[in-house]
């Protein structure tokens, strides 16, 4: 009991001031996921699921102040591609920096402007795939998110969107504490990509719901980056059906704490979802992916890559698990976790968890650690390459097969030539 | 037999599922032997904590080891994290205690112990005399011969070869003789490598257990042959909670062999063991186990619920430790064996194949720590689920920032036979320094490369390369296990992993 108390004490605590906003079809939304948190509590490190991520920053009444990182220090992400911008800063949109919202095929609007009406299609979304994604992991700071969110974008895809749209999170406050949820609903047969970069806030908390219908397909690229003292948790909840497609990728440099969730469901037969990620870690850097696939449907394919690159003390945590009910026959799950340990101080934690209940069925992970392979670094030497350069081309090349699950070549070699630029600065 | 009947997918070895239903469709150990037992009174407190102290003569400080154990078990909650599945145990409704009548005046030598008691064994196929084959077993080449501790309900009945063992200067009897006759080694071991805090079942047999082995292997020692404990519970609603502690002294060697098996019975029996292996430099210690508890009925009724914590301490440098384990029995396997590495050079190995049928329910595995610089582990876990059962690996890889140029390598696989059972993986991973390397598989093609690169240069095919890579080293796995465990081994070499699912 005194467990059950600590929790409600440290929740009132991280709520206290916070606008729970009533009426609309949001509100009755919003009162549902308190409800939730409320029978959860905040998550602590005692939980199986933060064993190797200590949450109290995400979780503290306040949000840890973080120096605001100048955009101006590199070139912007994904500027060379054609795209409909979203701009927000601190959480709060920027229309005279963002683009016109009109695009054929695919409807875009901000939470904030919605939110009061009776009624929306939205409502079947919002809150919806988080519930979902509750059992059997809790994850109470996304019901946190559904409950106080302030902003987001609510995007409804009816056919090939002509270009990705980005949103781009700035932030110039030491101390902003930003919610932001977003929704996206692909109907069948519509094709989208989503762009995401920034470092939105000193402390972050995401939520994105995604609801791909048959046929339809949702591509997900984000970077995290460079803005080192801010701490931000993300959650992903993805449901797919027949012959669906998600494919999501995260690139993140640094940042105190980054938690990435991707909570999927491939509900339809014949669906395919792909969660990748890279992440390059310096100092006092905990980057964590904590992954979820659940078959359901039968011949369904999922992928799982994540590849991290640690020094000076930096913690990598991957917690991958890939569900096959009973009945999801013809499963192709693929799994796989390694990480580069450039130094004595850093750590690699992980889980790769398989729960299984069908017999025909194809699962595999793996999960790897060390350091560079000496050998490669010998031979790259023995041909003239000095040893900083040697070694940034094996932690690029490491980093390569996370990168290959990019399908769109432009955005790929963005987030290249992003990681390039980032090795270089953090050569020493 | 039913089980024949289970639609088996295209790919799974026909041989491997016929010998899964052989071996549970009928429980060949369900007998039970009529004799007069002494109980002490039902449930737990902490009178019976010291009535067992009392029936086994024990010394003060043992008594108020066990007092303390059950002062801190009775606070601690059951740990639930495992994926099993069971009612609540009442820890109340069961007998701590069960001794034949005929042991109540202890034995002086095998000549005297109850024939029913040694027709027990006999008929299980271990006879208790000072021979040198096992029943069923052909003579190997040279003389082979296993000494053996017979554990019968809560006491041991006698053991064999003792006087040939006292002359190598190896210890080999009931820890509770060793902790009248060797208190000076019990209280310097006991509870090292498995402290009374350590976990619910362990904290519980810290304070319950009635017997068990004892085994000290002197420096400089091959142990002259193996070691074997048989464990048979007989009594209903009797709980078995045995203590093995193995102490394998600078340079020693020994291989000690474990056996287990119950009636059948409707209800379900609790066996909560502890096992801990000491091990100091340049030492070895191999430790094979063959559970083959009641596993319960086609419906899950009876069985034994094991709850069984076993580690080994490689304390020394260049210690090595062993573990083979084939789980085919239990109705819950709750067990990990495991290794802490924490002398330089050491190594720890776990094998383990682990069949769930009908019921059946295993979450098994292992630890491996790596304290030690260059210290190398190995784990090879196959797990095959049928009918309705759930097999959960579940293991922990540790390398501590001082494991220096560590390595572990990890491959685990399961089967699945019949949709409606389920097989579960569960691994921890936990790299804290980058000189070590960990390795973890889950995949049958991810075999050994140099193997497969061989038997491909000879023209075969991928996937038949892969099935003779990895079925062969199941066998050589089960081929490692010893002589006693010959029978039992050679039901299972019809297994394959072929159609594995990782």
């Amino acid at each position: 009991m005194a467990v059950a108390r600590a929790k409600d004490v440290a929740l009132a605590a991280r709520i206290d001031g916070l606008d729970l906003p009533k009426g609309g079809w949001l509100g009755e939304a919003r009162s549902k996921a308190m409800d939730r948190l409320v029978a959860m509590g905040l998550p602590t490190k005692r939980d199986e699921y933060w064993r190797y991520t200590n949450p109290s920053s995400l979780v503290s009444a306040g949000a840890p102040t973080s120096a605001v990182f100048n955009p101006d220090d590199e070139t912007p992400a994904f500027d060379q591609i054609g795209r409909l911008k979203l701009v927000f800063v601190d959480g709060v949109f920027d229309a005279s920096a963002s683009d016109d919202l009109a695009m054929t095929g695919v409807s875009i609007e901000l939470l904030s402007d919605v939110a009061k009406t009776d009624i929306h299609w939205a409502r079947d979304l919002y809150g919806v795939l988080e519930t979902r994604g509750q059992s059997p992991v809790e994850r109470p700071l996304a019901a946190l998110n559904s409950a106080f969110a302030t902003e987001g974008v609510l995007i409804r895809v009816s056919a090939r969107a002509a270009k990705p749209i980005h949103l781009i999170y700035h932030s110039n406050s030491v101390t902003s504490d930003v919610m932001l949820h977003n929704c996206v609903k692909v109907e069948a047969g519509a094709n989208v990509t989503l762009l995401e970069s920034g470092p939105a806030a000193a402390r972050f908390i995401q939520v994105m719901e995604v609801d791909v219908a048959e046929g339809g397909v949702c591509h997900h690229v984000r970077t995290q980056g460079r803005n080192h003292e801010r701490c931000a948790a993300t959650h992903v909840f993805a449901r797919l059906a027949a012959k669906a497609r998600f494919k999501s990728f995260t690139v993140t440099a640094n940042g105190r704490l980054t938690r990435n969730e991707a909570v999927v469901e491939l509900i339809g037969d014949d669906a395919a979802a792909h969660i990748a990620g890279a992440a390059m870690g310096d100092g006092d850097f905990h980057h964590d992916d904590t992954v979820f696939v659940t078959h359901q449907g039968e011949r369904c394919e999922s992928r799982q890559v994540f590849k991290k690159v640690l020094k000076n003390g930096a913690i990598g945590v991957f917690q991958g698990k890939i569900l096959v009910k009973q009945g999801a026959q013809k499963t192709d799950g693929y799994q796989i976790s390694q990480c580069l340990l450039l130094d004595e101080d850093s750590q690699f934690l992980a889980k790769p968890e398989l729960e299984i209940y069908a017999d025909d069925v194809k699962c595999s992970h793996g999960s790897t650690s060390g350091a560079i392979d000496e050998t490669a670094l010998y031979y790259l030497r023995s041909r003239g390459v000095p040893l900083k350069l040697a070694q940034s081309l094996m932690v690029l090349a490491f980093l390569a097969a996370a990168i290959d699950e990019i399908d769109d070549e432009l955005i790929a070699t963005d987030i290249r030539e992003r990681l390039q630029n980032w090795l270089s600065r953090h050569e020493h | 037999m039913a089980m024949l009947e289970t639609e088996v997918r295209d790919g799974v070895d026909r041989e491997t599922v016929e010998a899964v239903q052989a071996m549970s469709g009928k429980y060949k150990y369900g007998w039970e032997t009529e004799i007069e037992m002494d109980y002490a009174p039902k449930g737990l407190s902490e009178d019976i904590v010291r009535l067992i102290s009392s029936k086994n003569d024990e010394p003060a400080w043992m008594l108020e080891w066990r007092l303390a154990a059950y002062r801190r078990w009775v606070k601690m909650e059951e740990p639930h994290w495992a994926m099993l599945a069971y009612p609540a145990i009442d820890y109340q409704d069961q007998y701590y205690y069960a001794k034949p009548k005929s042991m109540s005046v202890k034995p002086k030598s095998l000549e005297e112990v109850d024939p029913k008691l040694l027709a027990t064994y006999a008929k299980l196929g271990i006879p208790l005399k000072e021979q040198a084959l096992l029943a069923g077993v052909e003579a190997p080449e040279g003389e082979r011969r296993v000494a053996v501790d017979a554990v019968f309900d809560s006491v041991s009945v006698g053991t064999t070869f003792k006087a040939e063992l006292a002359k190598a200067g190896v210890i080999f009897c009931s820890i509770s003789e060793a902790i009248r006759e060797h208190p000076e080694l019990v209280k310097q071991y006991i509870g090292s490598v498995v402290p009374p805090s350590d976990n619910f079942f362990a904290t519980l047999n810290c304070a319950v257990f009635t017997d068990g082995s004892f085994v000290y292997i002197p420096p400089g020692t091959r142990c002259p042959m193996e070691l074997s404990t048989y464990f048979r519970i007989n009594a209903e609603n009797t709980g078995q909670f045995e203590r093995t502690l193995i102490i394998a002294d600078k340079g020693s060697y020994v291989s000690y062999l474990e056996g287990c098996t119950a009636p059948k019975r409707d209800t379900h029996q609790l066996h909560a063991a502890v096992v801990e292996l000491v091990i100091l430099d340049d030492a070895e210690v191999k430790y094979s186990t063959v559970q083959n508890w009641y596993p319960g009925d086609e419906n899950g009724k009876g069985g034994i619920y094991n709850f069984v914590t076993k580690r080994a301490d490689c304390r020394g440098d260049r210690s090595k430790v062993m573990w083979t384990q084939v789980e085919t029995g239990s109705a819950i396997t709750w067990k990990y064996p495991s290794c802490i590495l924490r002398g330089d050079d050491s190594q720890g190995e776990f094998y383990s194949i682990a069949i769930a049928n009908n019921a059946q329910q295993a979450d098994t595995g292992t630890k491996m720590i790596h304290l030690g610089k260059n210290t190398k582990s190995r784990i090879v876990s196959k797990g095959i689920s049928a009918g309705r059962a759930q097999n959960t690996y579940r293991g922990l890889v540790s390398m501590h920032p001082k494991a220096k140029n560590s390595r572990n390598y990890t491959q685990c696989d399961s089967l699945l036979i019949g949709d409606k059972c389920g097989a579960h993986t569960v691994p921890y991973i936990e790299v804290k320094n980058n000189s070590s390397r960990v390795e973890h598989e889950a995949t049958t093609s991810k075999v050994d490369e140099d193997q497969l690169f061989y038997c491909r240069s000879r023209g075969m095919d991928e996937e038949e390369a892969v099935a003779l890579v990895v079925n062969g080293f199941c066998k050589e796995v089960l081929q490692a296990l010893p002589m006693e465990f010959a029978m039992e081994a050679q039901s299972l070499v019809a297994i394959s992993l072929e159609g594995s699912v990782g």
